[in-house]
């Protein structure tokens, strides 16, 4: 069976149910990108377009994997190569792209809601790839799949996620979809990084890293974007790193086994020290390659689905 | 030309007075009202029977967008959609390119008004020159000229001494400063009210302090001017309740309230339409309960639509992206009747007050009543009617309106300005 529904929007649309199948649908994607010939004929004929209007690598790049190694044409649109710079609106790229073919839009975008708006206007499948601070699904996806990998599940899992939670969308899909799967979350950051009435989605707020990753199974380290200093929300990043820098020491608070994960790219020294990022406790290196086999599972799964051991050996 | 209007139930509270009652116009002016009143042969008679027969609704705060802005609306279209949503008379906000900020523009919108609309047009002017908020504009000049009240409605006066001036120097000439109330350094860049909502949909919230902090300096200033102050658009509880205690204090405050902000939360955004996206931003439920419970009490003395229109590509796009506004010429009446006066929170009498006697006390006009020999500017509202919104069919040359597809009950069905039936039947005449 496949997903039954046309977008990947949001974490917040998706079932328990649902979640659970695209992170099972992951395992087999995962043991094709171990292989010699990292290709299957799954999405053979199908168009895959990746709307990028706002820079990335990573996640683009994992997309475009993700399509080539199931056979698919994937095409990549950045916005300095195409009409955007002369002004043509997000309906009528979304047209355009209609019109040519697409059968699955990847859309980034800076502003919030552009993928919800996208999907109005296409017939194609819109997978969101984040949308301002908004969501990140497959981000978050990607990030329950390897929690669930490495500890086996997520009932009663503490994770305390840290950094700047108001302009995340890392943190926004996860908390949604880690309080759906039953974790308990707690955000850490400074007061002026908290979303407003957080508690509301389940997790519990923390201005003081060592209170938030006490006995964490665990943390995840967000980003901290350079302009948000500039807009005064803190006063210097060195100050930052003093607060909130994930250290060798503070993660001893947190369980001896406890995960620490990284969406990428880092900013090592900031709010990761060198020694959390590259220890043993690390899975940042895994998430890399577990996006990739997730969003094989969602590229899949959106455009029709069947048994996936099937389809796929 | 004469008009005699049968068997309505005749609302004019200005004269206390509510009960079924014939009423004769002849030459734009009421002649007569009451019972049984014999028409000449050549008196156009509309039957009112079982309708609502009150003094014309004025709608004191509405963006017709001439000059410069004609893609979104011009005085024809805005005043045709005026019209049909049973408003009599609108005033109209001086943001427009150029603003409204001298007598010989605000000369330029009355005669435009007088030779392309079809209801009576009362222009604003603007605060300061260019509503920059550097310098006071010709206030006394754009008087003379026939500015009802003065607003920089949309560019929020940030310079507190600059804004006393203005309440010193507008008191001479009796006029209400309307103020938009937000402080712009609270609102950064925020599209929405921020709260669980802003949270969950990723937008940059608007804080419910932007508006409240404002709404205590100009209260604070009205007290220290005695001028007339007018708080346009109200939102928050907190406000409401500043305006509560101003009130008390006997200060010459009033305030306003808009139908999109006693009738949608900021859930409504999660659908990202940014036809929900408004300045003021749609509230969370505590606010709109506040709202409604400041104007059953007098708190809030005036409904008026902050009707705003954009074109359709100006709002096709990304929800940060998109200007602010909605319109509300032609759902306002249904939208109060659905949410005020069946739930039973305002009278129609009220209701009345609030968007007739009110507005025109504030604007200073001889309006709002129907006193044997005052303007025939008269609403007929059927309280039974039903109708489905259908943006495709508004006279406004916008269709920015989140109400697409609501049903209404309780809709304007004949406009009449100066003894002219502008709109009958929930059609514009002529």
């Amino acid at each position: 069976m496949g997903l039954n529904r046309k977008d990947l929007l949001g974490i917040r649309d998706l079932s328990v149910e649902e979640i659970r199948l695209i992170l099972d649908t992951a395992e087999p994607m995962k043991e094709i990108i171990g292989r010699e010939i990292k290709k299957v004929p799954t999405l053979r004929g199908k168009v895959v377009i990746n709307l990028f209007y706002e820079p990335s690598t990573r996640t683009r790049t994992s997309f475009e994997l993700a399509g080539k190694y199931m056979s698919a044409d994937t095409i990549n649109i950045s916005t300095s190569t195409s009409s955007v710079v002369k002004g043509e609106t997000l309906k009528d790229t979304a047209k355009t792209l209609e019109v040519m073919g697409a059968d699955v839009v990847i859309i980034r975008h800076s502003a919030t809601g552009a993928p919800n708006i996208l999907s109005k206007y296409i017939s194609a499948s819109v997978i969101n790839a984040g949308d301002g601070f908004h969501e990140h699904p497959t981000q978050a996806l990607l990030d329950m799949y390897t929690i669930k990998e490495k500890i086996g599940g997520f009932e009663g899992l503490k994770v305390a996620i840290v950094g700047d939670v108001l302009h995340s969308r890392v943190a926004r899909s996860n908390i949604l979809g880690l309080t759906k799967m039953g974790a308990d979350v707690r955000v850490i950051g400074p007061a002026t990084l908290i979303p407003p009435e957080i508690e509301k989605l389940g997790v519990s707020p923390f201005t003081c890293i060592e209170d938030g990753l006490r006995d964490a199974d665990v943390v995840m380290v967000l980003r901290m974007q350079l302009e948000r200093q500039q807009k005064g929300l803190f006063p210097t990043i060195r100050e930052y790193a003093r607060l909130y820098g994930v250290t060798t020491d503070r993660l001893k608070l947190a369980r001896p086994d406890a995960l620490v994960m990284h969406p990428g790219p880092m900013n090592r020294g900031v709010e990761i020290s060198p020694e959390v990022a590259d220890g043993v406790q690390s899975v940042i290196n895994e998430q890399v390659t577990n996006g990739v086999a997730v969003r094989m599972a969602i590229l899949y799964l959106l455009t029709g689905g069947g048994n996936p051991h099937e389809t796929i050996n | 030309m004469k008009l005699l209007i049968k068997g309505g139930r005749v609302i004019d509270p200005a004269n206390n007075f509510s009960d079924v009652a014939d009423i004769l116009v002849e030459d734009r002016k009421i002649i007569a009202s009451g019972l049984d009143l014999k028409a000449t042969e050549e008196a156009e008679i509309i039957d009112a029977s079982g309708k609502l027969v009150v003094p014309g609704f004025i709608d004191m705060h509405v963006h017709l967008r001439e000059p410069g802005l004609e893609a979104k609306e011009t005085i024809a279209t805005g005043t045709r959609a005026a019209a049909m949503g049973g408003f009599t008379g609108v005033a109209c906000m001086p943001n427009t390119k150029p603003v409204i900020d001298n007598q010989a523009l605000v000369e330029f919108i009355k005669c435009r008004a007088a030779s392309e609309g079809v209801v009576n047009v009362f222009p604003i002017g603007a605060i300061t020159k260019g509503s920059d908020g550097n310098e006071l504009a010709e206030i006394g000049d754009m008087k003379m000229a026939g500015a009802a009240a003065i607003s920089d409605d949309g560019h929020p006066v940030m310079n507190a001494q600059l804004m006393r001036l203005a309440m010193q120097y507008a008191s001479m000439f009796d006029m209400t400063v309307i103020s938009h109330c937000e402080d712009t350094n609270l609102v950064a860049d925020g599209v929405m009210n921020e709260g669980y909502f802003s949270t969950i949909f990723g937008l940059k919230g608007i804080s419910r302090l932007a508006e409240e902090v404002m709404v205590a300096r100009e209260i604070m200033l009205a007290e220290l001017t005695g001028a007339k102050v007018h708080i346009a658009h109200i939102s928050t509880a907190g406000s409401v309740e500043l305006v509560r205690q101003a009130k008390r204090k006997g200060l010459k405050v009033t305030a306003e309230a808009a139908p999109h902000h006693f009738s949608l939360t900021d859930e409504a955004v999660g659908s990202y339409d940014t036809n929900t996206k408004v300045n003021p931003p749609l509230r969370g439920e505590d606010d709109v309960k506040a709202v409604k419970d400041g104007l059953r009490d007098g708190t809030i003395d005036v409904i008026a639509t902050d009707h705003a229109p954009h074109t359709q590509e100006e709002k096709d796009v990304e929800y940060n992206y998109a200007p602010f506004g909605m319109v509300g010429l032609e759902t306002a009446v249904g939208l109060a009747f659905k949410e005020l006066v069946i739930p039973g929170i305002l009278s129609v009498e009220e209701l009345v007050q609030k968007m007739s006697v009110n507005p025109a006390l504030i604007l200073g006009l001889d309006k709002g009543h129907l006193t044997p020999g005052s303007d025939a500017d008269i609403t007929i509202i059927d309280p039974n009617l039903k109708e489905i919104v259908d943006v495709k069919k508004f006279a406004s040359k916008a269709k920015n309106s989140p109400y697409d597809g609501w049903e209404l009950k309780g809709l304007p069905v004949a406009t009449i300005v100066g003894g002219k039936v502008v709109m009958y039947n929930r059609a514009l005449i002529g």
